[in-house]
């Protein structure tokens, strides 16, 4: 047997290697931790039109208005942002925190479905039809959700689906300090 | 005391596993009968611990024990007790006791067989069971369900309402029935491997077993694709979504596996490609499970993330699928030649079909993990989206369906008269070209891709009658039946599998492009015409008490040209123990067509967000995966008993390296 048959024959275990050592890497990543340069910076400036079905739009402004708010990146055609919507709709139900909604490349019709489809829990969502606005905020995974300050400063980015556990341990404690810190000065 | 039986269970699992892994390897070198011999009872007790592992977890659960944590976290009193049972694999703790179960019931079956000779059984046995072995290990180490919790709590959280559905009680059973089927080629060929030797017989004893995980995955697939359609209530059935990504990543490389082995078994050539297959496709099943269990692809129904775990499927995996393709770079070069063949003939066809499934595995493969490599080459955060399948996928899987109607009718080894076959084969053509034509014109949202999908799966269905039309010419007898009984089960096998990709295709293609809905606010009272059925919204109820569960139900009359079609009752059920929402869509499933029905939130201004859906043939999707694997299970019916492998033949090539050069 020649040397160099067993060298063709040896590749297989080479190419696996490789990837080897990248799903080894790939599991000291966290798919939902990413810092983001925005974190105690200012929310970017952008005023959006709402997207057909509707009413309100979103921008900058509604971020400066005292309270603590939380602002969801979503399109109809990211799958997981289906899945997420309930709890959004439960959020704007049970609690009085305002949440704000960037609809990201979205067609008008596709919008208004979503928004049908799914519930408003809007107060006031913008149609980012290129994509701008939600490049600005550093958006790189749907959905995504920043909870920012009455004074439009970013706190806190909650990467991939908004669960029960992100509402109880991180949202609703954020709030509670924040709000009643506001209160008493 | 249960729980503890189950425990103890699990370490003599342990045990009885690392035994059989050894023991009856080192026989096999040192030509020691006994210890050769240990190999099936081995098996045999390790199927017997996985058994009670499992079953006394079940219970637990059937119990509501809660003093063990997996029963806490997983399930409630007030649950129905087919969820109870269920709930069992409705985690990662109990799914992984049934895979390992799974995994050792095949290697009893591989134990009980009479044909397959002692000493390669027993490799395979070992090898079946260092695999058994690493599994039992994760979970007695890392993933313990029989864990007690002190203090006992009153009741449990529940199963997670959306995974509470009868098909997604069988989703996952079918799906590692499927995976683990796909150990046994690997073990096979491992054993084969460690022998040197892969020939005809060989590749006759693997194949039924390629099949039977093959028929079991591809229901597996379809069964999840099914709760998708009716449970997640967005009407779709496929999302490229990455857990739905790993589970079709064995399919692919299996089903080309399936037919790479029928080579090996007919011919003798593309030994060493079939080998590697085997691998891919175990690779595969594990990669499927790591990727699912690791946290390292988030995703809308995975497992919970935890990274020791991860570490320690990726470790055996490593060990596993590395060390098998090590031994295929010492080992591979003592294979025989095949017999050579002409490239354009039925081996070349194969070798085509596996080039092209090769080629789709490794697209789904690279969009799976592609966001985690870049991640790791450049911290840059990118998901991959059903665009990228669309653009890749597609195209390869359309191409395969062009190639799959003359594979069949080329000849074994000699050139294929490619003239004539496209010459029998032009009926199909042209009516796939009328199915076409009509398509683009006729069809109400007509895509290119999704036109040309229909006239090749219209190619591919005729084209798969015309080649059974001709089998059942070559066959002699008088009368109908008389022909039809001589046509060879594998033959019929063939027909059904290859006919439902074609009734697949229908079904995806002619859903999409012929569908009706209306998405939008009802008030009651309204109607909504969807295609030629109108629904008439007669009241929505806000509390309908469930067993677990209350819902809003809305009730619609639905009827065609003014006769009743259905009531339908589309729900959102709010479930109490864990809080979650669920969306029950209504659908009436019917050979032409389904109606689909959801009700929504209540909009501010009065009415409900309401969505209706009239989808043309969509049944058909999961009617050819049901054809498909009915093609498996009667292949299966017509192997005929196999011949012992010669026990000198195998001997000889069981002696230590050096001996055969």
């Amino acid at each position: 047997m020649s040397m160099r048959s067993k060298i063709y024959l040896i590749l297989p275990v080479l190419i696996f290697g490789v990837l080897a050592v990248f799903l080894y890497k790939g599991l000291w990543l966290n798919p939902e931790e990413l810092p983001s340069p925005l974190i105690g910076q200012q929310a970017p400036q952008f005023d959006l039109p709402p997207p057909r079905g509707a009413d309100a739009g979103f921008k900058t402004a509604d971020l400066h208005q005292g309270k603590i708010s939380l602002v969801n990146a979503f399109a109809s055609w990211c799958v997981p942002c289906h899945a997420e919507h309930p709890l959004l709709m439960e959020l704007q139900r049970e609690t009085d925190i305002p949440i704000y909604g960037i609809n990201v490349k979205d067609k008008p019709e596709d919008a208004e479905a979503f928004l049908t489809r799914n519930g408003n829990p809007y107060n006031g969502v913008g149609a980012d039809l290129d994509g701008r606005v939600s490049i600005d905020w550093g958006v790189y995974k749907y959905p995504e959700s920043y909870i920012v300050d009455g004074d439009g400063k970013v706190l806190y980015r909650i990467i991939g689906q908004i669960t029960r556990k992100t509402i109880q341990d991180i949202i609703l404690p954020m709030a509670e300090k924040y709000n009643g810190q506001a209160a008493q000065s | 005391m249960i729980p503890e039986i189950g425990q103890f269970a699990l370490v003599m699992a342990v045990i009885v596993s690392a035994l059989c892994a050894t023991l009856p390897l080192v026989g096999t070198f040192r030509n020691d009968r006994q210890m050769v011999a240990m190999a099936p009872n081995l098996a045999a007790a390790q199927c017997l611990f996985a058994a009670i592992a499992f079953f006394t977890l079940m219970a637990a659960h059937v119990t509501s024990d809660f003093s063990v944590l997996n029963v806490v976290q997983n399930s409630h009193t007030d649950k129905p007790m087919l969820y109870k049972i269920a709930g069992v694999w409705g985690n990662h703790e109990g799914s992984l006791i049934l895979w390992v179960m799974v995994l050792s019931i095949f290697g009893l079956a591989i134990a009980l067989s009479r044909t397959i000779d002692p000493v390669f059984k027993a490799r395979v046995l070992s090898v079946q069971a260092f695999i058994a072995l690493g599994f039992f290990l994760f979970s007695f180490l890392t993933s313990n369900p029989f864990i007690r919790v002190n203090p006992m709590p009153l009741n449990g959280n529940g199963l997670n309402p959306v995974l509470q559905d009868p098909g997604l009680a069988f989703h996952p059973p079918f799906l590692y029935l499927g995976y683990v089927g796909f150990s046994v080629a690997f073990s096979f060929a491992v054993a084969g491997l460690i022998q040197g030797k892969v020939d005809g017989i060989w590749a006759r004893h693997m194949y039924p077993w390629v099949l039977t995980a093959w028929s079991l995955l591809t229901i597996g697939i379809a069964l999840g694709s099914w709760w998708a359609y009716y449970e997640l209530g967005w009407g779709g059935f496929w999302f490229w979504d990455p857990v739905e990504n790993v589970s079709v990543l064995p399919w692919l490389a299996g089903t080309a596996l399936l037919h790479s082995v029928k080579v090996v078994e007919k011919r003798g050539a593309l030994k060493h490609w079939t080998v590697l297959l085997s691998i891919l496709a175990f690779g595969m099943s594990l990669t499927g499970t790591f990727l699912v269990r690791s946290g390292l692809t988030s995703s809308v129904h995975s497992f919970a993330n935890d990274p020791e775990r991860g570490l320690f499927i990726l470790a055996f995996l490593i060990l596993a699928v590395g060390g098998a393709l090590l031994l295929y770079g010492i080992r591979a070069s003592r294979f025989e030649l095949g017999k050579p063949f002409h490239p354009v003939s039925r081996e070349g066809g194969l070798v085509l079909n596996n080039f092209l499934l090769f080629v789709a595995t490794f697209i789904v493969f690279v969009g799976t993990l592609y966001p985690m490599i870049l991640d790791g080459l450049t911290g840059q955060k990118i998901s991959v989206g059903p665009p990228y399948y669309e653009a890749t996928a597609v195209p390869v899987a359309l191409l395969v369906m062009l190639a799959m109607v003359a594979g069949p009718l080329m000849p074994w080894t000699l050139k294929a008269r490619m003239g004539r076959i496209l010459k029998f084969l032009a009926p199909a053509a042209v009516i796939a070209l009328l199915a076409f034509i009509a398509n683009w014109w006729l069809a109400p949202k007509p895509t290119l891709v999704g036109t040309l999908g229909l006239a090749l799966a219209v190619w591919v269905g005729v084209g798969t009658l015309l080649y059974g039309w001709r089998v059942y010419r070559l066959q002699d007898g008088a009368g109908v039946m008389a022909r039809l009984k001589r046509i060879p089960r594998s033959s019929y096998g063939l027909i059904l599998a290859h006919g439902g990709v074609g009734v697949i295709t229908i079904g995806i293609t002619m859903s999409g492009a012929w569908q009706s809905d209306f998405e939008g606010k009802m008030d009651i009272g309204d109607t909504a015409e969807v295609g030629a059925y109108s629904f008439h919204l007669d009241n929505v109820e806000e509390t309908v008490q469930g067993p677990n569960y209350e819902a809003r139900r809305a009730t619609f009359t639905v009827t065609k040209g003014g006769s009743l079609v259905k009531v339908m009752t589309p729900e959102t059920r709010f479930y109490t123990a864990p809080p979650t929402q669920t969306t029950e869509a209504d659908i009436r499933t019917g050979p032409l067509g389904d109606l689909y029905a959801v009700v929504g939130e209540p909009s501010p201004g009065g009415g409900y967000a309401i969505r209706l859906y009239y989808k043309p043939l969509v049944s058909w999707i999961w009617g050819g995966a049901i054809i498909m694997a009915l093609g498996g299970a009667i292949a299966m019916s017509g192997r005929r008993k196999l011949p012992v492998v010669s026990t000198a033949q195998a001997h000889t090539s069981a002696q230590p390296a050096g001996a055969a050069e």
